[in-house]
């Protein structure tokens, strides 16, 4: 289930997109025998847990982060982001952006196959390319491909688009599962055909079955072009319950999952847990705000929304909520990556300040509850999450006690997700709201900023507005010079941080675990599954027998 | 007449007398005090966080513990008891009221009324009660108010069934005959007649219907679509119990121990009232 | 017999139009209709969903005349798409778990058959001795302890502390590598924790009332005559007693299927098991309103079978009920 508004987001990005500060995450707990015979052997299978099921393979018309995952066993995309998360090849070889950056050329890898034999062309990513801007797929995707101005496939393995400007995002939404045009062009839905339900891909896994609510099975695929990967193959178990999967991760019967902050810290310190998995930790690429209807007529005010800033005890947050495990977010770009401004305005934790703030905007006199009141109204308002989620039920819970500190009364709210997005944050009925964002390798976030994003179902939904802002979003996306979009990046997060539109909160660790015997794992700022294909099993730690 | 002062008082010795009941009935009592003079048995402020002492064992400071924000568990849980009996009064409440009227007017009118009413019953027995709760709660949202609706519109069918044999049975009496002759309208004799002796197995099947209530309640609110957190409840302390069960025993137990010795005590009220109504049962 | 069966067929008919009439009541009082699709931040495909489904629902149409689609569609169980991302048909989703929920029902109630009545018939026997005590003492602590909290301890101990039992799912990830004998037992061992707790409320219900009805026989008649005729013990026992105090005990076992749908719920929820009760809860998390009237229905109408189960059961065995 979706915990997180997302904008149209890289797919590829599934597994762990994390980029910690210079040097990569840190690994503890050595595993046993790390010496044992350490070379590369094909064999074995891991078991991964998942909360959610897949909904289908075809990641133009999935949403969900565990179908993204799982599609990306299968499928490739014409680049992908390397363990700095810089962006690389994938399916293609090589690539040129033309000066006037209008014009990106792709050069595809020759003596790819599909994995029913087929040669893949240049043919399957212009068939790609119109499906997703095509009204009849059901895409979320589609915004990025609808920019391309003109797209031509010269020889089989050349691929060119031209855009109307120069429009940076775009190399990184090349990143899009490439689909087979041979098995897809007969269904004008691409949703509803068999290969969705059955994919057949170019990548490292073959997709074997899927038992919905249970399981799903890959195998290695023997010929991927950069070699078949050791593990021979990979199941993804679907366990709803995070406490479960740890249990199942402790009997063997998980070797990856990500842990909650309470399972890190307390749960896994023992001498022979660590004996037999490996724990790592990230900079997750996330962030959780404090959103605030800008129209709301308390919340217009700009000093209000400070005050609440320096009343929020973000440290408080981190220790109850993160256990310790993430760091303050200042803006919406994750700390260490070239984005990101460390030097903007921060809100330390002053409730005196606060207080301050709040009476320069009107609000002196105290009731006897020791709430705030200006004109005979009690400063009182309604804040909303999604239920089912702990982390936002424990942030809006200290939260409350923060604000009740300066005397503001919150009430907390929790409503389901669906009903959260379509009756509340849709319509715009709401005082403020606790959510998080994901945050995208590519700093383009023109979706949740721009002043034209602000329509229903939009995600501008705070209603945030502000010329520099659009000018400066409008320069990010218009260049492909590095240096020029840092500046205007750097400038938009300053505004930001100024205005306060969201109370930005907190940016959490992602804390994977691995069973000891998988070898071959390095962490790096994407993470510790970007190389996934290159880990395997020392012949002798092998567990299970795969029979092809 | 009915329920005439010599019938009372032997029902009220039998019940005293029979001790399972009375130690169910003092549980009761016991909760009905926390709820009703919180401060007599928690010292802490329920919702106050304390992010130093998180998920502290039971200690001086916190006879219970803490919960994963440092919340006192005692104070929490005494809190918690208020909304388990809110819920399980108020959700019986509808369900004695609701049951009542549909089975005074069955049994007593019969005919055309009691043949649409009863397959109306029927018909709400045909749904599983917790499906059915648990869809209304979908399409509403939870909510204490809505949870105690809920239940109590769930729960009303076996209450009728129960009134309604009842109230055929004393139909026939001499009584009832009596009254009429002397020229007593229904209402009269419903209200007059019929439903004093009627008291004696709602009141057990109201006390059974409380004990289920607060078991339901905590149930929905362990599944995450009852009492909403920060709201404390029973229920809902345990699902934090749940997620940290393996080092913080306490956020299980006690509220676990709460529901059943709660819920224990009902229903042996429940069974002494119903022994204690009708001796010729004793046997059972 | 016949015509008895006959004439309750017949009025499960009238059920079975109030079991839709309330169910499309239900859907049209869910905030957005029975639409409120769209979970997903895709304007494009929500704008175009929605106005698949308001054609699909009729939604234009008059009040009766959707009841009346609505009805068609529900005989042929035709509950629609499901509104979860997978957007499967309702009753391909309900059917695929069906199974394994029905298996873990009937091996319960097979449980709780096994179990409470010769604890019942026992207790009732020998009443008042240390056996009667202690068994209504564990039956009232059955009745009052929150299955969903035995199930977590049970968890604990059996899975995590004495690694005797797994702790989720319903076979383990080489399951399909096992011989026949093999797969039963695997299974079997999965299923192990799931059907006890699923049984544990209906053993308490079940032992009490067994109890309880013999004693009401033990004292008739026809049973002390048999023990003034010098009939050994057992035989009044067996022969008598029990043939007629376990009249009510099939009607029980039809009845619990509402009981045993409901708890499905926490206990499939709990350990993992892709039963229909983890189904209708991820349902309601995520208000797929299609998936959650699917479930519902069906399990009303598993409901009614049961119902009618019970009732030809007890007709078949007291024949003063077939006479009228």
């Amino acid at each position: 289930m979706m915990e997180r508004l997302r904008r149209a987001a890289l797919p590829l990005i599934a597994l762990m997109l994390l980029l910690a500060s210079c040097g990569g995450g840190t690994r503890e707990s050595a595993g046993k025998g790390a010496s044992a015979s350490d070379v590369p052997a094909y064999g074995d299978a891991i078991v991964e847990g998942s909360i959610g099921d897949v909904s289908g393979f075809l990641t133009a018309v999935t949403t969900d982060a565990s179908s993204h995952e799982a599609a990306g066993y299968v499928f490739n995309g014409l680049v992908r982001y390397d363990k700095n998360l810089k962006l690389e090849g994938e399916l293609a070889g090589s690539w040129e952006v033309s000066p006037d950056g209008k014009r990106i050329t792709f050069h595809l890898r020759k003596g790819v196959k599909w994995h029913d034999g087929a040669p893949f062309t240049s043919e399957d990513v212009m068939f790609t390319y119109r499906r997703m801007i095509d009204p009849r797929t059901p895409t979320a995707y589609g915004e990025d491909f609808k920019q391309v101005k003109r797209a031509s496939a010269p020889d089989p393995h050349t691929f060119t688009v031209e855009y109307a400007r120069p429009f940076a995002p775009a190399l990184a939404s090349w990143g899009m599962h490439v689909l087979p045009k041979h098995l897809l062009e007969q269904y004008s839905d691409i949703s509803k055909s068999p290969l969705n339900k059955k994919p057949v891909g170019t990548g490292p896994y073959r997709f074997i079955e899927w038992k919905t609510g249970e399981k799903v099975v890959f195998d290695a695929s023997p010929d991927y072009f950069e070699g078949k990967p050791y593990i021979a193959r990979v199941i993804t178990r679907v366990i709803p319950d995070q406490a479960t999967m740890f249990l199942e991760l402790k009997t063997g019967g998980v070797d990856i999952m990500t842990l909650t902050p309470p399972q890190y810290v307390r749960q896994t310190e023992t001498a022979d847990f660590r004996k037999s998995f490996n724990k790592y930790k990230y900079t997750a690429s996330g962030y959780t705000y404090l959103g605030f209807r800008l129209s709301h007529p308390w919340f217009r005010e700009k000093r209000v929304r400070q005050a609440i800033a320096h009343a929020a005890d973000k440290k408080a947050l981190i220790d109850g909520v993160l256990l310790g495990l993430g760091q303050e977010a200042t803006g919406p770009y994750k700390p260490g990556t070239w984005a990101h401004n460390p030097n903007v305005r921060k809100y330390p934790h002053d409730p005196e300040r606060a207080r301050a703030l709040l009476a320069e905007a009107g609000w002196k006199e105290k009731g006897k509850d020791g709430i705030l009141k200006k004109d005979g109204q009690r400063f009182e308002f309604t804040v909303l999450t999604n239920a089912g989620n702990e982390a936002r039920a424990k942030t809006a819970a200290i939260l409350q006690q923060n604000l009740a500190e300066v005397g503001i009364a919150m009430k907390i709210r929790t409503v389901e997700w669906a009903a959260f997005i379509n009756e509340f944050i849709d319509k715009r009925k709401f005082d403020a709201v606790i959510l998080g964002w994901n945050i995208t390798p590519d700093p383009d976030q023109f979706d949740i900023w721009h002043s034209s994003k602000t329509g229903p179902k939009e995600l501008n939904h705070v209603g945030f507005a502000n010329t520099d802002v659009d000018r400066l979003l409008d320069e990010g996306r218009g260049t492909f010079d590095l240096e020029k979009r840092k500046k205007a990046y750097f400038r938009i997060q300053e505004i930001l941080a100024e205005e306060q539109p969201y109370v930005f909160l907190f940016v959490p660790e992602a804390l994977p675990v691995v069973h000891h015997r998988f070898r071959g794992i390095v962490p790096a700022p994407a993470g510790i599954t970007y190389n996934f294909v290159k880990w395997y099993v020392p012949e002798a730690l092998r567990k299970h027998q795969v029979q092809p | 007449m009915s329920g005439s002062p010599g019938i009372g008082r032997d029902f009220a010795r039998r019940l005293l007398r029979n001790r399972l009941a009375a130690a169910g009935g003092a549980v009761i009592l016991f909760f009905f005090l926390v709820s009703a003079l919180p401060g007599l048995f928690a010292s802490h402020d329920p919702n106050r966080i304390d992010i130093v002492n998180i998920l502290r064992p039971p200690s001086a400071a916190h006879p219970l513990g803490t919960d994963d924000l440092g919340r006192d568990v005692l104070a929490r849980m005494v809190h918690g008891a208020r909304v388990s009996l809110k819920v399980g009064f108020v959700a019986v409440g509808i369900a004695t009221v609701l049951g009542l009227l549909v089975g005074l007017l069955s049994g007593f009118y019969g005919g055309w009324a009691d043949a649409v009413l009863m397959r109306f019953v029927d018909m709400m027995l045909c749904f599983p009660t917790f499906f059915l709760i648990l869809s209304v709660i979908a399409f509403l949202e939870p909510s204490i108010w809505n949870i105690m609706a809920v239940i109590g519109l769930t729960g009303w069918m076996g209450v009728a069934r129960l009134v309604r044999a009842e109230t055929l049975s004393l139909k026939e009496r001499d009584f009832v005959a009596a009254a009429r002759a002397q020229g007593a309208g229904d209402a009269r004799i419903i209200f007059r007649h019929v439903l004093p002796n009627t008291l004696a197995p709602i009141l057990v099947a109201a006390t059974l219907g409380v004990a289920g209530a607060i078991l339901t309640e905590s149930a929905l609110s362990f599944l995450g679509i009852g009492v909403q957190p920060p709201t404390p409840s029973w229920g809902n302390i345990l699902t934090t119990g749940k997620d940290n069960i393996e080092y913080a025993w306490w956020l299980s137990v006690f509220p676990g121990l709460a529901i059943l010795v709660t819920v224990l005590g009902y229903n042996l009220l429940g069974e002494g009232i119903r022994d204690a109504a009708d001796p010729r049962l004793k046997g059972r | 017999m016949l015509r008895y069966i006959s004439r309750r067929l017949l009025l499960t008919i009238p059920l079975l139009v109030g079991i839709s009439l309330v169910s499309f009541l239900m859907m049209h009082m869910a905030p957005g209709g029975p639409i409120g699709a769209g979970t997903d931040l895709n304007p494009k495909a929500t704008a175009e969903s929605r106005a698949r489904l308001k054609a699909y629902y009729g939604l234009d149409r008059p009040l009766h005349v959707q009841y009346g689609r609505w009805l068609g569609r529900m005989a042929t169980l035709d509950f629609g798409d499901s509104f979860s991302p997978d957007g499967r048909p309702v009753v391909e989703k309900i059917r695929e778990r069906i199974p394994i929920t029905l298996t873990i029902n009937v091996l319960s109630m097979g449980l709780i058959f096994l179990v409470a009545i010769p604890v019942g018939v026992y207790s009732a026997v020998r009443k008042g001795s240390l056996f009667d005590r202690i068994s209504t003492v564990a039956v009232f602590t059955g009745f009052a302890i929150p299955t969903f909290w035995l199930a977590l301890l049970m968890m604990i101990l059996f899975g995590v502390k004495l690694g005797w039992l797994p702790i989720s799912g319903i076979s383990s990830l080489d399951h399909e590598s096992l011989g026949t004998l093999g797969k039963i037992a695997d299974r079997g061992r999965h299923l192990v924790l799931p059907v006890l707790l699923a049984g544990f409320g209906g053993l308490a219900g079940m032992s009490r009332y067994t109890r309880s009805n013999m004693l009401e026989v033990i004292r008739q008649d026809y049973v002390a005559t048999a023990r003034a005729k010098g009939l050994p013990e057992r035989t009044v026992v067996f022969r008598h007693a029990m043939r007629n105090a376990l009249l009510p005990v099939i009607t029980i076992l039809g009845l619990s299927v509402p009981d045993l749908l409901g708890g499905s719920v926490i206990f499939e929820t709990i350990f993992a098991i892709p039963g229909m009760g983890q189904l209708f809860y991820q349902g309601v998390m995520s208000r797929d309103y299609p998936l959650i009237m699917g479930i519902l229905t069906i399990g009303a109408f598993l409901t009614l079978l049961g119902n009618l189960l019970a009732d030809v059961g007890y007709a078949l065995a007291d024949p003063r009920i077939r006479q009228g």
